[in-house]
């Protein structure tokens, strides 16, 4: 194997690891840090399952090579809780029920916070569009839709809180 | 309203609230884990070769070079399956269907596997088996498959269900037929008669989720195998017919399921997987690429379908026909008997009938998919029944008021309906605000009611409760939608316990007796059921303990709000007992609390809704957009509304999809052109509006609560609401789904010629 070296940082820790140079950063995510809340749905870029922030951009992880992730900043749905409290996109999640077989869930979070963090306030529009990128087969995606708006309320009445 | 109320108003405290799901936190934290989310050590890497041809003879399969690649531990081709059938043709279909015997069926059939020790190295090796064909002619269009001069399929198939027995080959496998009365005096009593001819195209069920399993086989005969299923149990039997194992040594454990909608019911390549872990003595992870999803799985038939059906004036149907040809992919199915069973459910009808013709194809081993084959049995009746009404000049919903089947109705395909809600589903429809939104210029309104069968079947349900009084329930049904959060609630009602108390657990096949695949909306209604008895169960052995305790008759000890209580004025010494302090004390007082329950849960209740569809149509670009949906339907007793909920809005965004984009799309040489989520284009978030849904509650007198499934009705009525949408929208009948731009710009245009 010609492996190539890599040193990242994955959720805030330092990781080192070694692929292959045409090895997917999902690949490596999933069976050499065994982050197997990074999911596959298609490997083409087209389901959304796989989505990661590398940098703090979204990207379907399936897209990117391990290799490329040198030096940069990876965010996976592993992340999003800090300790044993979950991020207001997970906790609305469950009490709106927007998630049935759960599959597509971790990249729904990890494109959701993405869009929080551009756009606090966004309208159902643009909701739709920032998670169109993201397929579910099971929900209709009404109450994805509404979990996201509820977490939007939510954070921005505990930043006003913060102030 | 004066439907039956039996089962209603029993007082739930539980039952029927929105409580948070037990398997939440895994699912946003990523703990949970799905097929591909298992490792075992030494595992190797399973990948399989096939056809790229829609029809071939295999005249030689070479593996020499394969076999010698450094890393590779395993390659298997069809010889590798000895026939351990016994006759059965149905497994010998399955069989075949996992790995090709001399001859690819479709473009995408097995042909070899290989294990090695990565992927690349398992990907080197699929490349050096050098497989040598012979092209065959190929039909893949279900009419074209009928013609006199296709190409059989199989020469072993003779149409079942004709007088006298063919003794020719034909790609019809199977007639079906169902109705009664007189059809033709039906027809010449009618004022008005619409016949009609309707085609669907072929939709995948489109989980998330690849298919994948880690399959461990020794040479003892003993394995396991860790899969994505919903139904680890018949995974299990049918695995151990396949490869000749004894059930008992198979223990398969149902990973976290993402999505099946009927596609995850059918054994693909899990055989393979294990008859590689036997060769090369190691497990075997086997997971799907999307493109083998699409191209060698089971999606759902394409269809055409002639309806005619005759009314008088008065608006009263007299005599409703149907013929329909839905093909199966290369091996023989029941979906057209399931398409000429359903398609006139929804009616009370005195003459009626239908028939159904089974058609073999060169496509993929069709599956089930969300209530199978009446979608498109509705798309083509209920567009002939607005057609009927709009040429009586009655309105829509009317008409289908006046002629909906009900409790006591002869059903078209056979039994009397007892309590059913297709007539209320169509009063909510009528008055729903929905229906009074004011429609705007290139917009059209549709309607159109669905029905489906439901199922119960086989069901094993243990019920333990712990020394601290938590309660593990174990049950075999696979959880595909939010079961565990319903079945603990029910749990929780019967013994009176808060719900957090109550922790649901999906068994593997070596912890619970057998158990059917979830399918037919069972999920709820038949681990529900065998819940209630087990805990019943469990509450009797919580009164002997009482009684016990208490040193007085069980006869005197009742059990309400969670706890025992001693009846008699001789017994007002004696405070209440609760769950948790009795099982507390359980080790001195007999051992470990249990109920158990196995039931074979008869009386699915069936299941009707209706559907109100606004659409605009773009009439330069010929694109829909869905401006507002709203669900109607009966879930009998809905035990957690949200995800009651739930399944009536993901079954209608699969058959929103259906309606405007989705097919498979074959080329003259008999290949997938579309095997992937950006061609094959399921709905995305900004494609829909908000679903509204209204549940209603008609029970189901054959379940203790009135539960009926839920899971599949709501993808019946979406095709043929859509269609009536859009074609009241462009002024032009819509017959073939889906309605893509270039379809309904056709159409269009053919209009006006």
């Amino acid at each position: 194997m010609n492996g190539v070296t890599v040193s990242a940082k994955v959720n805030g820790d330092a990781v080192q690891y070694v692929c292959p140079a045409d090895e997917s950063l999902l690949d490596v995510l999933r069976n050499r840090l065994n982050l197997t809340g990074v999911k596959e749905g298609c490997g083409t870029g087209d389901c959304g399952a796989c989505s990661i922030t590398l940098d703090g951009r979204l990207v379907c992880s399936c897209l990117v090579l391990g290799a490329e992730a040198e030096g940069r900043e990876i965010g996976t749905v592993e992340g999003l809780s800090e300790g044993g409290k979950l991020h207001p996109l997970q906790e609305e999640f469950i009490e709106k029920a927007a998630l049935q077989c759960g599959i597509c869930t971790p990249g729904f979070l990890v494109a959701a916070k993405s869009l929080l963090e551009r756009n606090p306030n966004p309208t159902e529009e643009e909701i739709r569009y920032a998670l169109a990128g993201n397929l579910c087969r099971c929900t209709g995606y009404d109450k994805i839709v509404r979990a996201v708006q509820s977490a939007a309320k939510i954070m921005r009445r505990g930043k006003k809180v913060a102030r | 309203m004066p439907y039956e109320t039996d089962y209603t108003n029993q007082g739930f405290t539980k039952v029927g609230t929105r409580v948070n799901r037990p398997d939440g936190v895994d699912k946003v934290t990523g703990r949970a884990k799905y097929g591909a989310d298992a490792n075992a050590a030494g595992q190797l890497v399973g990948r399989v070769l096939r056809s790229p041809h829609a029809h071939a003879l295999i005249t030689k399969i070479d593996t020499s070079k394969a076999e010698k690649l450094p890393g590779v531990k395993a390659v298997l081709t069809g010889k590798d399956f000895p026939d351990l059938t016994g006759g059965n043709r149905g497994l010998m279909d399955i069989l075949e269907n996992c790995m090709a015997r001399g001859r690819a069926l479709y473009d995408g059939h097995a042909v070899a596997a290989v294990a090695a020790i990565d992927a690349d190295t398992a990907n080197k090796a699929l490349k050096l088996i050098k497989v040598t064909y012979k092209q065959l002619p190929h039909v893949t269009d279900v009419d074209e498959a009928i013609k006199p001069g296709a190409p059989i399929i199989h020469d072993w198939v003779r149409t079942a269900g004709v007088t006298p027995a063919p003794t020719t080959a034909s790609n019809v496998a199977q007639r079906s037929e169902f109705g009664h009365g007189d059809v033709d005096a039906g027809f010449a009593q009618a004022d008005v008669i619409i016949e009609k001819s309707f085609k669907t195209e072929q939709t995948h069920q489109g989980y998330i989720e690849p298919h994948a399993c880690l399959a461990t086989l020794g040479p003892d005969g003993s394995g396991e195998l860790w899969v994505t299923t919903q139904g680890h149990f018949t995974f299990r039997n049918v695995c151990a017919s396949l490869l000749g194992l004894e059930v008992a040594k198979l223990k398969v454990t149902s990973s976290e399921i993402g999505g099946g909608f009927g596609g995850k019911t059918h054994v693909w390549t899990e055989p393979v997987a294990l008859q590689l872990s036997r060769k090369a003595n190691r497990p075997v992870k086997l997971v799907m690429s999307r493109d083998e999803v699409f191209r060698a799985t089971g999606p759902t038939s394409s269809t055409s379908v002639d309806v005619k059906i005759g009314a008088k004036r008065n608006g009263k149907i007299t005599a409703a026909t149907a013929e329909l040809r839905y093909q199966s992919g290369a091996f023989p199915g029941m979906w057209a008997m399931f398409g000429a069973m359903t398609s006139f459910a929804c009616y009370d009808l005195k003459n009626v009938k239908s028939v159904g013709f089974d058609v073999l194809v060169n496509r993929p081993k069709v599956a089930a998919y969300r209530a199978p084959s009446a979608p498109m049995a509705a798309f083509a009746v209920e567009s002939v029944v607005d057609m009927l009404a709009a040429e009586l000049g009655m309105d829509a919903v009317d008409f289908r008021i006046k002629n909906a089947a009900k409790k006591g109705t002869k059903a078209s395909y056979g039994p009397v309906y007892g309590p059913i809600g297709i007539g209320p589903t169509l009063d909510a429809v009528k008055n729903h605000p929905h229906m009074k939104r004011k429609l705007g210029k290139n917009q059209g309104r549709g309607v159109a009611c669905g029905f489906w069968f439901n199922f119960g079947g086989q069901t094993c349900t243990d019920l333990n409760i712990g020394v601290d009084g938590s309660v593990n329930l174990t049950v075999g049904t696979v959880d595909v939608g939010g079961s565990r959060a319903s079945l603990a609630l029910i749990a929780a009602e019967e013994l009176g316990i808060d719900y957090e108390q109550v922790r649901v657990t999906i068994g593997d096949t070596n912890s619970l007796g057998h158990n059917d695949t979830t399918e037919g909306s069972r999920g709820t209604f038949s681990s529900g059921m065998a819940t209630i008895f087990a805990a019943r169960n469990a509450v009797d052995v919580l009164k002997q303990r009482a009684a016990a305790t208490w040193d007085i008759p069980v006869e005197q000890v009742i059990w309400e709000a969670g706890e025992a209580r001693a009846k008699g004025r001789q017994n007002n010494n004696l405070p209440p007992l609760s769950l948790k302090e009795i099982a507390a004390k359980s080790p001195r007082t007999g051992g470990p609390i249990a109920g158990h329950n196995e039931v074979v849960a008869d009386g699915a209740g069936v299941s009707f809704a209706s559907h109100m569809c606004d659409v605009e149509v773009d009439p330069e670009t010929g694109a829909t957009k869905i401006l507002r949906y709203t669900v109607v339907q009966d879930a009998g007793k809905a035990i957690h509304p949200d995800y009651v909920e739930g399944q009536f809005q993901g079954g209608a965004a699969q058959g929103i999809g259906w309606a405007l984009n989705e097919e498979y799309i074959y080329g003259d040489d008999g290949r997938l052109q579309n095997a992937g989520f950006l061609d094959y284009r399921i709905p995305v978030c900004s494609d829909l509006p908000f679903i509204d849904t209204q549940i209603l509650e008609i029970p189901n007198p054959n379940h203790p609560y009135g539960v009926r499934g839920v899971g599949e009705t709501s993808i019946v009525p979406p095709l043929a609401a859509i269609g009536n949408a859009v074609s009241n929208a462009v002024g032009v009948r819509m017959t073939h789904v889906p309605m893509s731009p270039p379809r309904i710009l056709n159409a269009i245009e053919t209009a006006k010629e």
